[in-house]
């Protein structure tokens, strides 16, 4: 057993540096000339309160401009409660109707 | 000793953060927060309470019937709301371009849909939250 | 050398996701109980969840709320906080999954240790 822990610490510690490499290449943090920042964010900044009437921009995104995506994650919610009360509660009861 | 500071305590404090749940809920468009957040607030206030004060007292307080309706319908209402954007001849779920009135930004009643729609999410959030609860707590027995 | 430590340095939000990531994948795969796995996948999504809201932060911008500050301010992406919302309902949905599972397992072989639940299930199939 400690050998094959051994194993994976060394995996791990090669993975890790592969990946520090490519976060040291990936853009300044911070910079507002990323390229993370394009047209699509600025006119989400820009129009929120003359489509949507709110103040809170994450709010005006989730529950206007991508109103389907919420819809969704809602029934996944929904599929998973159904999914948990099937597994814990499906066995023969014995002495109750 | 323990069990008797913890009752006393939370016999003060719950209450208010059960409220502090909605506020964040219903002014989900004006300040940071929004229906996710307000909904786990409210449902860790009704399991807090059941861990203190045991299952069978929570389950006098919400019990089985009214925990289904309000998982059932919650996700209904969301359907519903979208269906006010067809009726009008505008795409589904629809908020200006179906003729809605916005009204004054920053005041409550702003916004449409949104905060109504908010509302629904955030107390079918609570409801997910109080089920699993008492799923797993009472296959323990 | 010095020149990739200096870089490392400005990006630090990068190097601790990737550090978190770490510690997550190695806990999944170093232990033995059911419970400390969970955690461990749990640990990995944080990670991850990390990562991309530290990517639309703009030094000396303001939170994208309208009318608390002076309108001239640059404000912060507001984008990637929105699509985040959605991965932490998954991962509450999986964890929640997950755990009514591992109730089921320990009702019916009376341990949650991973490799002593792969020895009984080999005394029953052999048989």
């Amino acid at each position: 057993m400690r050998i094959r822990n051994l194993l994976f610490l060394l995996l791990a510690l090669l993975a890790a540096y592969g990946m520090l490499i490519v976060a040291a290449e990936l853009p300044p943090y911070g910079m507002p000339a990323n390229p993370i920042h394009n047209q699509v964010a600025e006119r989400y900044v820009n129009k929120a309160l003359d489509d949507t009437g709110v103040l809170n921009m994450v709010t005006a995104i989730v529950l206007d401009y991508r109103a389907y995506d919420t819809m969704f994650e809602t029934i996944v919610l929904f599929t998973a409660t159904l999914a948990v009360v099937i597994t814990l509660k499906s066995r023969k009861r014995e002495g109750e109707q | 000793m323990r069990d008797f500071i913890l009752k006393r305590v939370a016999a003060i404090i719950l209450p208010f953060i059960c409220i502090y749940g909605f506020y964040v809920i219903l002014h989900g468009h004006v300040s940071p927060g929004g229906s996710f957040a307000g909904g786990i607030i409210v449902g860790l206030s009704f399991i807090a309470y059941s861990t203190i004060y045991g299952i069978e007292k929570g389950r006098v307080k919400l019990p089985e019937k009214v925990l289904t309706w309000t998982e059932s319908y919650g996700t209904l209402w969301y359907g519903i709301m979208g269906m006010v954007g067809i009726v009008k001849g505008a795409p589904f779920l629809a908020n200006k371009l179906a003729g809605v009135d916005l009204g004054a930004p920053g005041a409550l009643s702003s916004g449409g849909l949104i905060s109504l729609i908010g509302l629904g999410v955030g107390i079918r959030v609570a409801s997910t939250m109080v089920t699993l609860f008492f799923t797993m707590m009472e296959e323990e027995s | 050398m010095k020149v990739l430590l200096e870089k490392l340095l400005v990006n630090y939000p990068y190097v601790a996701a990737v550090i978190l990531f770490m510690i997550g994948a190695l806990t999944v795969l170093t232990r033995s109980n059911l419970f400390k796995k969970l955690l461990g996948i749990n640990i990995m999504e944080s990670a991850i969840f990390l990562m991309f809201v530290a990517g639309g932060n703009i030094r000396g911008g303001a939170a994208p709320i309208l009318g608390e500050v002076n309108p001239k301010s640059v404000y912060i992406n507001p984008l990637p906080s929105a699509l985040m919302l959605t991965g932490i309902v998954v991962s509450v949905s999986v964890t929640a999954f997950a755990l009514a599972l591992i109730v089921r397992l320990y009702k019916s072989y009376g341990t949650t240790d991973a490799r002593r639940i792969s020895q009984l299930r080999d005394e029953v199939t052999e048989r």
